[in-house]
């Protein structure tokens, strides 16, 4: 029997391509988090006053609560469109392994969500009055965080793709999951603006990450088989 | 060992041999929440700091404790149901959810209770007690994956990877929970130091632990059987039985 | 279930006690199957008889409330389900050039898998502005890219692959499946229509829904 000679490397190159290439043929799934993303961190000013220290304090939290929802509303669609047109089915079928499909996904679900905020998070965090001294901290800590809440939030999509209405059921699911990554990464901001050292939690961060790459994308696979089968 | 298993992947039974273990065991559980809240009740000595309202912690630990436990049964029921596709496993897993959501929701509420005399409020965001609002959480959303699918075989699987998916995270939540606790800690009383407690205080919650166990799996196994009759409607093996009744 | 044969040597795809349920009613009852190559099978029911699901069993899809076994021995799976596996916001040949590199099939063959759907001048369209009928045929060109790629032991499985397409478009395609069948590979297929074939059929009646 042959086999067919397949190049996994240049199939990962292809997934990624073909994902950015989608997301830039509809941008408006990329803007629309960044927007929700500035519209949020406006209401805060707004609710809980102007006063610059006050907001200072509270800074790393309301980002990183603001960055944790902007990142859930994204995931829901990751693999809406995927399901509803066949291309899942497609994929499931290729001999590819899912395992490495399903990390591209979620690199590039990452590349146009997690990466953009990460960008602009220093221009958010400037509007909330937290110290400069901590932006590279906020920086890094969206970074490794940011990637974590891909991985988890891809699991989340994977398992409710196939039902009607997903939406709420994924923020229900994947929400608590998400608490060790706004704990520690708030906590790091936190700990760079009041003068600490950040490297611990910073390193729980890429701990969390790497646990994510290794596991996450088995439960994706197996989510994504469940959710094709039950459509 | 495999005629066991297979035994054991049998829904009749698996009906049987429940039906047997409860009557064993259920009488049981009863007799061990009884002595156990005298015991801790009545009996054993009170709190010099707390008081009375230490009291609690009768039912507040053990709820806490085995609502965790049940948390890592539902998973390891859920592993098995995936690994080897094993109906019975499956409908384990299920049925632990309400369990352990109910337990969770237990301890919540003997915390509430508790903190009212001892901090002057009914909420406080206190490691555990945080810790037993995500636990919470994360059996509400098992149970709402199993309700949103239609196809009752694929929510099973949908709910073995997310409750496996949670059993990976619980640990991490909550050390996560642990440290931003340590973090934001005002200088009040610490209660959490079982391990300092006496004695006299300690016997009776050892023991109200193991009757929640042994509450747990009672309901857990009543829970499985009315599964199994539903599951079981219109075959054989469930007519026989309403047949003999 | 009918036309149950002995196990060949050479068989694709081999089912043995094969049960399906679905919403509490049993579609499929203790099927024993063999599809070897240079075989053409037709599934044939009433609606809800269980055709797409069993399509779907034999590709590996679908397993929910199924029982028994499905080994495949194929190098070469496609299978055309009704979704189209199309994404709109690519043109034709940005589909398929990634159902190349998904399936491994060679790319230069693209240009004339459209020609042969009848795309050579919309190649470069977004998918989104093509109609119903012409997003089926992308699909369909897919077909046409694994019978290039010429592998051996290869299933084909199609779901309703003659809906929507012309009259033309169904002989040329009923041309190719006879060809793909008469080098090696196996059809497995459901119709409403009928083939426009002169090679043997063999037909499976699945009747869980009359």
């Amino acid at each position: 029997m042959s086999v067919p000679q397949l190049s996994v490397s240049a199939f990962l190159r292809a997934s990624l391509k073909r994902q950015l290439l989608l997301a830039y043929r509809r941008p408006a799934d990329t803007l629309n988090p960044l927007l929700f993303f500035l519209l949020v961190v406006t209401l805060f000013p707004l609710g809980i006053g102007p006063e610059p220290a006050q907001l200072a304090e509270f800074a790393p939290g309301i980002l990183w609560i603001v960055a944790l929802l902007a990142s859930l509303m994204a995931a829901e669609g990751m693999f809406r469109q995927d399901y509803e047109d066949g291309s899942l089915e497609q994929l499931l079928l290729s001999p590819q392994p899912l395992y490495l499909a399903s990390l591209t996904y979620t690199a590039a679900h990452w590349l146009v969500t997690g990466l953009p905020l990460t960008l602009l998070s220093p221009l958010f965090a400037t509007m909330l009055q937290l110290p400069v001294a901590a932006l590279p901290v906020l920086i890094l800590s969206m970074l490794l965080g940011t990637a974590v809440l891909s991985l988890v939030g891809s699991i989340g999509a994977a398992l409710t793709v196939s039902l009607k209405r997903g939406g709420m059921l994924i923020s229900l699911i994947i929400v608590p999951l998400y608490i060790p990554v706004l704990i520690f990464a708030a906590g790091a901001v936190r700990f760079a603006a009041e003068g600490f050292d950040p490297a611990p939690q910073l390193l729980l961060l890429a701990g969390m990450l790497s646990l994510a790459v290794a596991l996450a994308p088995f439960a994706i696979s197996a989510g994504l088989r469940i959710s094709v089968d039950a459509g | 060992m495999w005629t066991w298993f297979h035994k054991l992947g049998s829904p009749p039974w698996m009906y049987r041999i429940s039906g047997r273990i409860l009557a064993i065991l259920l009488p049981l559980t009863v007799l061990m929440l009884a002595v156990g809240a005298v015991w801790g009740l009545l009996y054993a000595p009170m709190d010099f700091k707390q008081g009375n309202s230490f009291r609690i912690i009768y039912f507040h630990v053990p709820a806490s404790v085995v609502a965790l436990a049940g948390y890592y049964v539902m998973a390891i029921a859920g592993a098995v149901s995936l690994i080897w596709r094993m109906k019975m496993a499956e409908v384990a897993m299920k049925c632990a959810a309400p369990v352990g959501a109910a337990l969770t929701f237990l301890s919540l509420l003997s915390g509430a209770i508790w903190g009212k005399p001892t901090w002057g409020t009914y909420w406080v965001w206190d490691a555990r007690i945080t810790s037993m609002l995500i636990l919470f959480f994360l059996y509400l959303g098992v149970m709402a994956l199993y309700q949103a699918y239609e196809n009752k075989e694929a929510a099973g699987k949908a709910c073995a990877v997310l409750s496996l998916v949670g059993m990976v995270n619980i640990p991490i939540i909550y050390k996560s929970v642990d440290w931003w606790y340590s973090l934001h800690q005002p200088a009040t009383i610490k209660f959490t130091e079982e391990s300092a407690m006496h004695s006299s205080m300690l016997q009776p919650l050892l023991l109200m632990i193991l009757a929640f166990y042994c509450l747990f799996t009672c309901a857990l196994l009543l829970n499985m059987r009315s599964e199994l009759l539903r599951r079981g409607a219109g075959t054989g093996w469930v007519r026989s039985l309403v047949g003999a009744h | 279930m009918s036309s149950a044969q002995p196990a060949a040597a050479s068989a694709l795809v081999t089912v043995r006690e094969l049960g399906l349920e679905r919403g509490g009613r049993l579609l499929l009852d203790n099927l024993d199957l063999d599809i070897a190559g240079h075989e053409l099978v037709l599934i044939e029911g009433p609606n809800g008889s269980g055709k797409t699901t069993l399509l779907r069993s034999l590709a590996g899809l679908s397993r929910l409330g199924l029982t028994g076994s499905i080994t495949r021995h194929c190098d070469e799976l496609l299978y055309l389900g009704h979704r189209a596996g199309i994404k709109q916001l690519l043109t034709p040949r940005e589909n398929l050039a990634w159902a190349c590199r998904s399936q491994g099939w060679d790319a230069g063959a693209i240009d004339s898998a459209l020609e042969r759907v009848g795309l050579s001048g919309r190649a470069d369209v977004f998918c989104q502005h093509l109609s119903a009928g012409q997003q089926r045929r992308v699909n369909l060109a897919r077909l046409y890219l694994s019978f290039d790629a010429g592998r051996e032991n290869a299933l084909w499985l199609l779901d309703e692959p003659f809906t929507a397409i012309d009259r033309d478009g169904v002989a040329a395609l009923a041309a190719t499946m006879a060809e793909q069948v008469a080098r090696g590979g196996a059809v497995v297929l459901t119709s409403h229509q009928d083939l426009p074939l002169d090679i043997p059929l063999r037909r499976l009646v699945l009747g869980g829904g009359a």
